[in-house]
Parts: structure tokens; sequence; C-alpha cells
């Protein structure tokens, strides 16, 4: 490099201008370099992603007829359809996120606001976090014997709800505990010296501010919680269902009823699996515009997810 | 040694005439943040409805001393009080582990060294210290949060945006809005931990003035960095150093005819 003396002399400065030139061309080669590269790496994922998803469309997408919402499945292809698979999707999803999500977000409040600071909670959250990642047919196992044997729940919605909300908790009570980290003290000290009880501080303060992260957790972890399908084959989910549980509303008194908890179930990802597994192109097409369907409630649970983070986070700024 | 040397000081006490009545006596408080010593042997009497201010180098402990009159250390793991910090007229010794820390903040308010505005309204803001007494009736919130913002020169400025989220005004008004927080429980002692280090020369001005106007009605104590701070604003100034009180006297003589050697080398910024 050029010292600050001949820099000085008139005549050397057009060399060192050359110099810093090139200098800077070379480093600028490694810039352009690497948005290559991590052009390239980000294009296998979204390619792939892209052309999956348009493979499945042009499979698929002839099938989707209001038809194909509102059939049983059926031996034959052209009749069959996903309306229990659908209902049992929505049924399953609804007792997982009744049952998950406040346990889960009241463990992840806990952990955050409430729990000592000692080996007990470490080795608690060590556990909730190694938890998440779990193979999910191992919960799959663990719900075979404790729910579906063991409490005597059967091969039932409650059964299969609660295996998904056992397996979307640990996804839940991270993300809330990020979220409540992520109000700063300085808050919580305010609360505090107004005289607020740990509680008033936590429903105020610490719960509101936090519901945009915690929200995204919940839809994130229902999102995963749709597209599981081994758990519930391994409790004794059917591939084959032709009627609907019973209606969670009667005209008679006392006008709700909770048999429809008992009752057999399916799901979209299963009824998928086994349209996938019958010989015949006609059937593998149900599967494609069943797989449509998945991506397509998944896709929406998370941009929404992602709105509601915006839209709620826009109105909170400290 | 430490300990004797502040004992000393203090049999001289400050002048009795203007302020007779004490609202506070601090008697042999030590304080611990697990294992290490922040305050050592801390004796001084707070006087009713004046400012007295804790000046000192940073580490010397005057935060950790004002934050043991509201119990905030509590929300500290591992941290523990010795000694007596007596509240009067009832004689409460608020850093007793049998007193709940909820129950001193209900008397003692604070105003912070950052403005910590609630992300809510400005309403909800002042208001939330009585909200969470369980005081429901409207007029009566409605006439104590325009005291408050009266009290913190503030409501002419906000009383037609009440409604408006109190993080979007600006560093001095938050301050002020943090200022009405405080005062709208009518506590008996208002603490304020280096209230105007976040803020601009106008802003911090006119808290400055309003720490003056409060004297009179309530007792203030405030830790400042700044000495010009407490000499404006403080009848009383405590110099600390190194978690001891080191002179303890009336603003006007702590100033001009300090009775310590460390008093009058940080005051002339022999060091600090």
């Amino acid at each position: 490099m050029t010292s600050v003396a001949q820099r000085l002399a008139l005549e050397a400065l057009p060399q060192y201008t050359a110099e810093v030139r090139t200098n800077v061309a070379r480093r600028r080669r490694w810039d352009l370099v690497f948005a290559v590269v991590g052009l390239l790496a980000t294009s296998v994922g979204v390619v792939t992603l892209v052309a999956l998803f348009v493979d499945l469309i042009l499979d698929g997408y002839h099938r989707l007829t209001p038809d194909f919402f509102f059939s049983f499945p059926s031996r034959r292809a052209a009749e069959a359809g996903i309306l229990s698979a659908w209902v049992g999707t929505c049924l399953v999803m609804f007792v997982t996120a009744v049952i998950g999500v406040p346990l889960a977000v009241s463990a992840g409040i806990y952990l955050e606001e409430y729990a000592p600071r000692n080996w007990m909670t470490a080795l608690i959250e060590i556990n909730v976090s190694n938890l998440a990642a779990v193979p999910s047919i191992v919960y799959g196992l663990l719900a075979l014997g404790l729910f579906v044997y063991t409490l005597g729940f059967g091969q039932s919605i409650l059964s299969a709800g609660l295996t998904l909300a056992m397996m979307i908790m640990p996804i839940i009570v991270v993300a809330t505990r990020e979220a409540v980290r992520a109000v700063p003290h300085s808050i919580r000290e305010a609360a505090y010296a107004v005289g607020a009880t740990r509680w008033q501080v936590t429903r105020d303060h610490v719960l509101p501010y936090s519901i945009p992260g915690i929200a995204t957790g919940v839809i994130i972890g229902l999102a995963r919680a749709i597209g599981e399908t081994a758990p519930l084959i391994t409790i004794g989910a059917l591939t084959f269902i032709a009627y609907l549980p019973d209606s969670p509303i009667s005209t008679t008194p006392p006008f709700v009823s909770f048999d429809w908890l008992w009752s057999g179930f399916t799901v979209l990802p299963i009824q998928m699996f086994n349209w996938v597994s019958r010989p015949g192109t006609a059937f593998h097409a149900n599967a494609a515009a069943a797989g449509i369907v998945i991506v397509l409630l998944t896709l929406v649970m998370n941009g929404f997810a992602i709105y509601l983070r915006y839209r709620l986070r826009r109105r909170i700024n400290w | 040694m430490g300990a004797q040397r502040a004992a000393t000081v203090l049999e001289v006490k400050p002048n009795r005439e203007h302020h007779p009545a004490v609202k506070s006596r601090v008697k042999d408080l030590n304080f611990y943040y697990g294992k290490s010593q922040a305050l050592k042997r801390i004796n001084m009497e707070i006087y009713e409805h004046a400012v007295t201010a804790l000046i000192g180098p940073s580490g010397c402990g005057k935060s950790t001393l004002l934050r043991c009159f509201n119990r905030m250390h509590d929300l500290t793991p591992d941290t523990h009080y010795e000694g007596e910090i007596r509240l009067y007229p009832d004689d409460v010794n608020i850093v007793s582990s049998e007193v709940d820390p909820i129950e001193v903040r209900m008397r003692i308010s604070m105003v912070f060294q950052k403005p910590n505005p609630f992300p809510k309204s400005i309403y909800e803001n002042v208001a939330y210290g009585l909200r969470v007494r369980g005081i429901r009736n409207r007029t009566e919130l409605d006439g104590r949060v325009e005291a408050a913002l009266r009290g913190a020169a503030l409501w002419e400025e906000v009383k037609d945006r009440l409604d408006e989220p109190g993080t979007a005004l600006s560093g001095g008004q938050q301050q002020r809005l943090c200022i009405a927080r405080a005062l709208a429980t009518d506590p008996e002692i208002v603490l304020f931990d280096e209230p105007t280090s976040a803020l601009d020369p106008i802003a911090t001005a006119s808290i400055e003035d309003l720490i003056i106007s409060m004297a009179g009605s309530v007792t203030v104590l405030i830790v400042t960095h700044n000495m010009q701070q407490a000499a404006r604003v403080s009848t009383y100034t405590a110099f600390m150093y190194l978690g001891e009180l080191i002179e303890y006297g009336p603003t006007n003589e702590l100033f001009t005819r300090p009775r310590q050697q460390r008093t009058s080398d940080y005051l002339t910024g022999r060091f600090g």
C-alpha cells in the first residue's frame, strides 16, 4: 500500500488512485461471488417448492369441484371426496387448540415470569426445548399407550386432538417464552412501581404486549399439526370413513353435544396417504387435490400469522 | 471504619427548623447482591415535603439505596436487606421481609431513568396505578388523572388527546407522563432515578422545575449524576461513595462547606 508521504506527492496521485481502485475491485469480487452463491442456494429451495406445488396443481386441480368437498371417500375415484377428512381435520384441530393453546401459553408465561431461576426450572426448560424436536411418531406411540388404552379414550377425535396438542405444545411454549422475554424489563418495572401484583403485571402488560408473538407461535404450531399423519395413524385413525361424527349442536336441549369427541375419524393427510397408496392414476389425482387443499390451508394459516404479527406489532413501540 | 465515619457525620443534623418532620429514617441499612455488599450501614433521615438528592460517582450505591425505598430489588433474585428503613407516621420498617413490597409501592412511587410509558393511551398510563388498586369509578379516575397530569405540567399539552398512545409523545413529555403516573396514586414519597439523563437540556429544565414545584406537597428523593442538578433542585444532599454515606446535610452547606475531604474532592471534580 502507499504511504501517506507518497500520497501527498502530487506526481504519485494517479498511481495512488489506481491502486485504491484495484484494491476495491478485488474485494468487491467476493461480494459478487457470495451474492451468486447465496442466490443459487436460495433458489434451490424456492424452485423445488414451486415445482412441487405446480406439479400438485397440474395433477389435481381438475378434481377440485364442490362435489369433491362434499363427498365421502368411495371405491370409485371419480366419486370420492374429502368431506369426512376435512370435517375430521377441523374437529381434531379444534380439540388440539382448545387443550393445547391455554396449557402451553400458561406454561410459557409461568416459566418466564413466575418460575424461580434454579436447576429445576433449567431442567424443565431443556426438556421443553428437546420435546419440540422429538419425532412425531414417538408422540403417536405415547398417545396410543396413554390416551387410547390407559385412559380408554379409544381411537377417537379426542385422542387425536390430545396427541397433536401434546406435539405442538413445546412449539407454543418456546414461542410464548420468546415473546414474553421480548417485553422490555423497564415496562415491568413501571408496572410494579405503581403497586401492581405479579398477576396484574402479567395480565395487563406482559400478556397483551406479547400476544403478536404468541399468536404467531400458536398458528405455526397448528399449521404443523394439520399436516401430521404418522402419530394419528399410530393411534389408529381410520382411512376410510363414510360418515360424519355426531353434530356438536342439536335442536333439542341441551343443544350442545360432545358425542363427536368419541367418534372415529380421519384427517386430510391420512386421506391423501390412503389415495396415494392405491393403484390407478385416478386416485393419485384425488391425492394431489387433497394435497393442494392441505398446502393452501397451511399457506393461509402462515400468511395469517405474518399478517397478525405485522398488524399487532405496529401498535406497540417502546 | 466507614460506618463509624458515617455515624459521626450524622451527629450534625441538617437544619431542622425549616423541615422538622422526618418522613423516613434509614437505620444501619446494609444491602447485598448475592454475597457482594452494595450498601454499608447507611443512616440518614428523609425530611417530609423536601427534595433530597443522592449524589456520587457511578457504582457508589445511590441508585441501589433509592431502589430500597420501593423494594424494587425484590424483583431481582438473590438480594437481601439488613437493617431498617422506617416510614412515618406509622413507623413501618419497609425493608422488613414481613412487609409486602406491593404495600410499600402503593405508598412510594418511582420515576425511572429512561421514560418508560406503557404502550397504552395517555389516560391509561396515568390511571394504571389507580386501576390496580381496584378503582373503577369513571368520575374518580377522570378527576385524578387530570389532577396528576396537571401536577406533571402536562395537562394543557395532552388534554385533547388522552386516547393517543403515550409512546407517541416526545421524550420530555413521556417523562412527565411517567411523573403523572407516579403522582396519580397520591404517594408519600416519589423516587426519581436520574430522571433527566435521557433528555435534552430543555426537557431537563422542565423536569427540574417540576421537581422543585413538587416539594412542599410531596417528599422527593432524587438520584442524579449531575451535581448542578442536585444543587438546583434539592434542599438536602447526600454524598455516597463505594456503598457508604460519606456526608449528608443541607444542600447549600454541603456544596459550599463540605466537611469531608472526599466530598470536596468529588465536588471539585478530582474524581468521579
